[in-house]
């Protein structure tokens, strides 16, 4: 009987999404096509890349609000740099970027901010939600900066296959977020680095005391985190052809929301990569199918607000220890 | 009863049992109105548990309770305090950016027929509340702002606003100053005068002398005595209710031979960070052989988890002195470099320091030494099952499995979980704090055994401990701290009791 239990808790993510799925099916002919398959994943693609390195934050207990501003700084300069280049004037220098070049500018600008937030919160002990919610508005600031507030468009065949070309039948942003998750999924559960980050959510302190370089680990989720949110700004950046100075508003919740559905514990030291990646899909079927319902999107943003209490609250019962 | 004291609380044939392990047994205690009621005992003799049962933490136990005659049953500490019974508690429990009025009316606020607090009246009464502890702070101070002593006497204010009639206080010395302890003693006094009792817990032996009416011995949850007129009393005579616990029933340590000295400290020293000029430890100096079991006994406060703390790398920015590994001089600035250099520390709160309760023994066991369990730049589960199945099978640790959660497992388990994470790293020197806090006697055992069997295999141990039979059952030589220093050493031969106890107190 516990054993049937323990399965069906362990599978409860999945489970809700085929349950979503079949009363989808049954309600709209038009949600178990091929093409609407491949819009969804395309359309959860960027909250699965921010979500996985929220994710890694929320396990060591933090939180990073600042990844929605910073997929937008870093696509912003990534649009940017391939389009204008750079110029110095003070040295009278001009800097060409080729796509590759301005793609590893914006991931670099993205893990400069993350090292930042790390930075703040290790070294002068500033509270994760407080570190990254300055840099949610440092970050949108600099992206207002650096567009003038308005958009950059134009950038061209090469850098808008990233988010609109196929490759084998599969488009592109699934590939890049598939290739993302495997690297995570191996790294939380087959690494030194990602143990040391469940026994930093799970108890510091024990962690400390057992050699673990607690602000190294920190500083390096925080990195991680940003780099993610610039490949998410990328992605989005190269699908729109178009570098929006508000790009990622409020995507730090989708992300968060996609993280707690999936399982993991706002406490730290308890979650999953791949329970993300299903949080995430949860909240895209869900979406897709309120869409195809025509439920009014007031509607919409109640019943997710309502999926993500009724997760919290399953997770809660199924974990009556944790604090 | 030949004077016929009046007698404000009285308990009668008290038992309390956690699972197994029996806290009070047949405890008979009778506080007297007006007096201060001292109860001595060593760390671990009951007191603490008796005082909670007394005040209603502890709602089940065995026995009754009287207060006036009345037979109570408290079922929480607020009925205790309906029946005039307050306990202040060794950690205060004040709110910090609340007033002082605000803390001593929290739940029991005044206000008016429409719900508006009637703050000018709550002030009042605190004012006067104050006045009868001699004290003139302004009510309206955040509590934040105050010095521990003054937050300890809002607390004995909150007692009075309910005007209770017995005031518990537990080690309410080991936090304040040497002045604030005076005042304190005044207060004590002037309720004596208000005809309020006071039961009074302290192992400060000077200072009990200067307000003690009567003392009651407790040791191993069982009463020992009981001396009327503290007056009268000598130091020895209290040492002696307070030591000679029933230890024939404990281990008997195995001689080990010793081998070469394998750790070496010189003028430890680790100024408080709020004043330069006093210490948590001064000027220590020892040294522990491959095989020798280093025993350090100290009362709270003297400074025993700060020393180890400081040895492994936990206060580096502050600690002055030099460490020896092998005879050679190592620097440790962070406890990656105490691990470095073959430390180990079994801390004294397991669950908040020593594991990740809510992870798998197995990784908790690799946790500090979890390059060895990588293969090719990946984890190895494979590896990794056999460290954990190699110590769970050693030290005989009762699991399902090696996937079991630590949270999961008996305290004594536990702790040979924390032993085992050490032990892979094939330390040198292994420092033990408290090993066998809340843990049962046959667990204790073990724990011993394990000790002794590590000193044979050439570690160098240091434990410390506030426990007089244990740390002299287990150390081949035993260092007492007091008030930060070392102030005695005893060998097998002459170690005894009351000598080791005089130099705690010291």
């Amino acid at each position: 009987m516990t054993d049937v239990k323990n399965t069906l808790v362990k599978f409860q993510s999945i489970i809700a999404l085929l349950v979503l799925c079949i009363v989808l099916t049954i309600m709209s002919d038009k949600f178990f096509t091929m093409e609407n398959g491949w819009n969804i994943a395309r359309q959860i693609s960027i909250n699965v890349c921010i979500s996985v390195g929220m994710t890694l934050v929320i396990l060591t207990k933090g939180i990073d609000l600042s990844v929605g501003s910073i997929l937008a700084f870093s696509g912003a300069v990534a649009a940017g740099l391939l389009k204008f280049g750079l110029e110095i004037p003070s040295i009278n220098t001009y800097i060409g970027f080729t796509v590759l070049g301005a793609i590893l500018t914006g991931l670099t600008v993205g893990g400069a901010l993350g090292v930042f937030n790390g930075w703040m919160i290790t070294r002068f002990k500033v509270p994760p939600f407080v570190a990254t919610l300055a840099m949610l508005t440092i970050a949108r600031g600099a992206t207002m900066l650096w567009t003038g507030g308005f958009p950059i468009t134009g950038l061209g065949e090469n850098f808008d296959f990233i988010g609109t070309g196929w490759f084998l039948g599969i488009p592109m942003p699934v590939w890049i977020t598939v290739v993302l998750v495997v690297i995570a999924v191996v790294v939380t559960k087959k690494t030194q680095f990602g143990r040391h980050i469940y026994a930093i959510g799970g108890n510091e302190s024990a962690a400390r005391l057992s050699g673990i370089n607690i602000n190294k680990i920190k500083i390096w989720v925080y990195a991680i985190a940003g780099i993610l949110a610039a490949v998410g700004g990328i992605i989005l950046t190269s699908r729109l052809d178009s570098a929006q100075p508000n790009a990622g508003m409020s995507y730090e919740l989708d992300s968060i929301a996609a993280v707690v559905i999936g399982g993991t514990s706002l406490s730290g030291g308890r979650g999953s990569i791949m329970g993300t990646v299903q949080g995430a899909l949860i909240i895209g079927v869900l979406n897709s199918g309120l869409v195809l319902l025509n439920v009014s999107p007031f509607w919409q943003q109640i019943i997710k607000g309502l999926v993500i209490l009724v997760a919290v609250i399953m997770d809660r019962l199924n974990h009556p220890n944790d604090d | 009863m030949e004077n016929q004291p009046n007698i404000v609380l009285q308990a009668k044939h008290i038992t309390k049992k956690f699972g197994g392990v029996i806290a009070l047994s047949d405890v008979n205690l009778a506080v007297h109105t007006g007096k201060v009621n001292v109860i001595v005992g060593e760390n671990g003799a009951g007191k603490s548990t008796l005082m909670k049962i007394l005040s209603g933490v502890y709602p089940e136990y065995e026995g009754q309770i009287f207060v006036n005659n009345e037979e109570v049953n408290f079922s929480n500490p607020k009925d205790a305090m309906q029946k005039g019974i307050a306990i202040i508690h060794q950690e205060l429990n004040l709110i910090p950016y609340l007033s002082i009025t605000e803390n001593i009316f929290l739940g029991r606020e005044m206000h008016n027929a429409f719900g508006i607090l009637d703050s000018k009246q709550m002030n009042k009464k605190t004012k006067e509340l104050l006045s009868r502890l001699d004290c003139n702070l302004n009510p309206k101070t955040l509590v934040s702002e105050l010095r521990v002593g003054e937050q300890q006497l809002i607390e004995i204010a909150k007692a009075l606003l309910e005007e209770a009639k017995l005031v518990i206080m537990d080690e309410p010395t080991s936090a304040i100053s040497d002045t604030e302890v005076e005042s304190l003693f005044k207060i004590i006094a002037s309720l004596k005068k208000q005809n309020v009792s006071i039961l009074y817990i302290s192992h400060k032996l000077d200072e009990l002398f200067l307000i003690a009416d009567r003392f009651i011995g407790l040791r191993d949850g069982k009463m020992v005595g009981t001396i009327e007129n503290a007056k009268e009393a000598k130091k020895d005579d209290l040492i002696r209710i307070m030591v000679g616990r029933d230890i024939k029933n404990l281990y008997k340590k195995e001689m080990v031979s010793f081998g070469e000295e394998v750790l070496r400290v010189e003028n430890i020293s680790l100024p408080k960070i709020t004043s330069r000029s006093s210490y948590l430890i001064k000027d220590i100096n020892f040294s522990v052989k491959k095989g020798e079991v280093l025993g350090v006994f100290g009362l709270m406060g003297a400074g025993r988890t700060e020393l180890l703390e400081a040895l492994f790398g936990m206060h580096s920015k502050i600690m002055s002195g030099s460490i020896f590994i092998e005879n050679r001089q190592v620097k440790i600035k962070s406890v990656m470099d105490a691990i470095k250099n073959g430390m180990g520390l079994v801390p004294e709160d397991r669950k908040e320091d020593g594991l990740v309760l809510q992870m798998e023994i197995s990784k908790n066991m690799s946790m500090a030494s979890i390059n060895n369990v990588v293969k090719n730049g990946f984890l190895s589960t494979k590896l990794e099952s056999l460290l954990s199945k190699k110590y769970i099978e050693a030290l005989k640790i009762k699991t399902p499995s090696e996937k079991q959660l630590s949270r999961n497992l008996s305290g004594g388990n536990q702790q040979k979980v924390v032993l085992s994470k050490w032990l892979a790293t094939t330390p040198k020197v292994l420092f033990l704090d408290e090993p066998t806090r809340g843990i049962d006697v046959n667990a204790k055992n073990e724990i011993y055994h394990l000790i002794n069997d590590l000193a044979k295999d050439g570690l160098g141990i240091v434990v410390v401990s506030s426990e007089l039979p244990e740390i002299m059952a287990i150390s081949d030589r035993i260092l007492v701290l007091s008030d930060s220093r070392i102030t005695g050493e005893f060998n097998q031969e002459n170690a005894n009791e009351e000598a080791i106890m005089k130099s705690a107190i010291m």
